[in-house]
């Protein structure tokens, strides 16, 4: 029982890490919650539906394609909600993303409806069991490419030269163009990567849960950016922590304390956390941040 | 010259107020229940933009308050079969100790943070209302709360719940003026444009953002127990985050910093859904998009506050002023 709770709170805790990197890195440059990442999941869980269904893709190429499509989709919000905002008030861009998400809930009811879709694959159905621990196909692939897709993001961001630009950038984007770099640039790719991953998280939930529907970009955004917060948030190893340890919570107190209040564990802890340590765990204080 | 146009102007609107209820009412209860859903927004907005627009803080849970008066005035209705005019002041009360109890934790935060920290607490309150199912009967809702009844006359059609939401109406506007142009509205401005500078001549930030908090939620409060004797069952479903948004429009497009536009965003947002009703499925994409639209190209709003005449002790600023 125990260990079967961890497995699905490990496996649900990637997938809000994958969300969380979204959170975090448009906050670590931009220095705004971009509240309609939720959203922008739901976009890309619909964009798998899509592939796989009308156009019969294989799953892989779902993957790439949705993330394709919403990684454009990410970097036109932020080209037309939120550029033209950036050096106005910062509760203007907040509530023209809050203005964003309520556009792409409805869009999706009005293509898709507002009723649940099941996930049309076969795939990762199949369950193994060792022990009195059965862990299915799919979690196996979430667990597995949530974390191939981390690492290759903490390389590419370390390792890379577009990676050191954007890191120069989130430190500061004035010194960052000061120096030749295109700020703009960087902050449609880190728009774009968020976006993809969130995408990749969506349609591996679909599967996990077989299950879409339009507004299910509202809770799993509000944990991951919890999961973000628990983290420190633009912080992308703290985002990956963050995301675990919810996962984890979330699971345990479900089965343990009460499946109802389930959620309201996680707002009770993004809220503690914000008042009591709102640089997360990892994270380095600063007064200003908040 | 300007103040004789300006009190004519006020006869007005108060003369067309007082009949519309003869000019519609007689012919159509929909539009009645329309013009009296424009009064209670206008109240919560009126409420929010105390919170937003004067104080500058960012609040997204104003549904939950809005909840909390409504299931506060229920509950002391139906079971301890309290009279509506003892009941109303009581869940305005007891909802403003609840806007004074988030904010004393929060108000320490600024901006989005602050934002998503009053969304999760509007979350809660939405789980409490329903999974408390003893109390709340959850997401059944409570049916069967009583109307207000006044010297044995007990309120049965549209009319009366329209006078009696035009009074509400009338005294948070001018209660809420009064506020925001005395000498605590003034302290909230400054701490709006700039915080430390408040701090620096002696403003105490926190103390007026608790104020800010405890004024929105009272008047939620009002607005939810209007509701609640009004529509006579209520349930989770009208408090759900969605809703705190669609006030936030309403403050928001009316501009923020202006009781006059709060009450314009509230006509605007309860209006239009009802005119667009043949394509209602395009609702909230046209919100989404209005409120995108407005960020970008008009950020103050329709209706934007204007620029104060009066100093501190009442008088007329050197230069006029706008």
């Amino acid at each position: 029982m125990l260990l079967q709770q961890i497995t699905n709170g490990l496996t649900i805790g990637m997938i809000y890490a994958l969300i969380a990197l979204g959170y975090t890195m448009v906050y670590g440059i931009l220095k705004i919650v971009n509240f309609a990442h939720g959203d922008i999941y739901m976009i890309g869980s619909f964009m798998g539906l899509f592939f796989l269904k009308e156009m019969q893709f294989p799953l892989y190429a779902a993957f790439i394609f949705s993330a394709i499509v919403t990684a454009i989709l990410g970097i036109m919000i932020e080209r037309f909600a939120y550029r033209p905002l950036r050096n106005v008030d910062r509760i203007v861009p907040l509530i023209s993303a809050l203005g964003v998400s309520t556009l792409l809930i409805s869009v999706a009811q009005l293509i898709w409806g507002s009723s649940m879709h099941p996930f049309p694959t076969t795939f990762g159905s199949k369950v193994y069991s060792a022990g009195d621990v059965t862990i299915s196909e799919i979690q196996i692939l979430i667990l597995i490419l949530s974390c191939v897709l981390m690492i290759a993001l903490q390389l590419f961001v370390k390792k890379t030269k577009i990676g050191t630009a954007m890191r120069a950038t989130s430190m500061n984007l004035t010194n960052a163009a000061l120096l030749g770099i295109n700020t703009n640039r960087m902050i449609s790719l880190a728009f774009a990567i968020g976006s993809a991953l969130a995408a990749v998280a969506g349609i591996m939930v679909g599967i996990y849960y077989n299950a879409v529907y339009p507004t299910m970009g509202y809770m799993a955004g509000i944990n991951a950016f919890t999961a973000a917060v628990l983290g420190g948030i633009g912080h992308i190893p703290g985002a990956m922590l963050g995301g675990v340890l919810l996962g984890l919570v979330e699971a345990l107190s479900g089965a343990y304390i009460s499946s109802q209040y389930k959620s309201v564990i996680s707002f009770a802890i993004l809220i503690i956390m914000l008042l009591i340590r709102p640089s997360g765990l990892l994270g380095k204080k600063d007064i200003n941040k908040v | 010259m300007i103040k004789l146009k300006r009190k004519l102007a006020f006869i007005i609107i108060a003369a067309l107020l007082l009949i519309l209820p003869v000019a519609i009412g007689q012919w159509n209860d929909f539009w009645m229940h329309v013009i009296i859903m424009i009064g209670v927004f206008s109240i919560l907005s009126m409420g929010l933009n105390v919170i937003i627009g004067y104080a500058g803080q960012f609040a997204l849970g104003h549904a939950a308050f809005y909840g909390i008066g409504a299931y506060t005035a229920a509950l002391l209705m139906i079971h301890l079969e309290l009279s509506f005019w003892l009941v109303l002041p009581l869940s305005a009360i007891i909802t403003a100790v609840f806007g004074f109890l988030l904010a004393l934790p929060v108000i320490r935060l600024r901006g989005d943070y602050l934002g998503i920290v009053t969304l999760g607490f509007g979350e809660i309150i939405r789980l409490i209302f329903v999974n408390w199912v003893d109390v709340t009967r959850g997401p059944m809702g409570l049916p069967g709360i009583s109307a207000p009844t006044i010297f044995g006359y007990t309120f049965s059609g549209k009319i009366e719940y329209y006078y009696l939401i035009l009074i509400l109406v009338v005294i948070t506007y001018i209660v809420i003026h009064k506020i925001v142009h005395s000498g605590i509205g003034l302290n909230m401005l400054t701490i709006r444009e700039d915080e430390r500078l408040a701090e620096a001549i002696g403003i105490r930030p926190n103390k007026y953002k608790i104020v800010a908090f405890t004024i929105g939620a009272f008047f939620a409060g009002i607005a939810g127990a209007f509701w609640a004797t009004y529509i006579s069952y209520i349930s989770p479903d009208t408090f759900r985050y969605l809703d705190s948004v669609n006030i936030l429009a309403m403050v928001i497009l009316g501009g923020s910093g202006n009781l006059a536009g709060s009450i314009l965003g509230a006509t605007i947002l309860v209006v239009t859904p009802e005119l667009l009703r043949y394509v209602s499925e395009y609702r909230m994409l046209l919100l989404g998009l209005a409120i995108v639209l407005m960020m970008i190209f008009k950020p103050k709003g329709f209706w934007g506050e204007k620029h104060r005449k009066l100093n501190f002790y009442g008088k007329p600023r050197k230069g006029g002023g706008n």
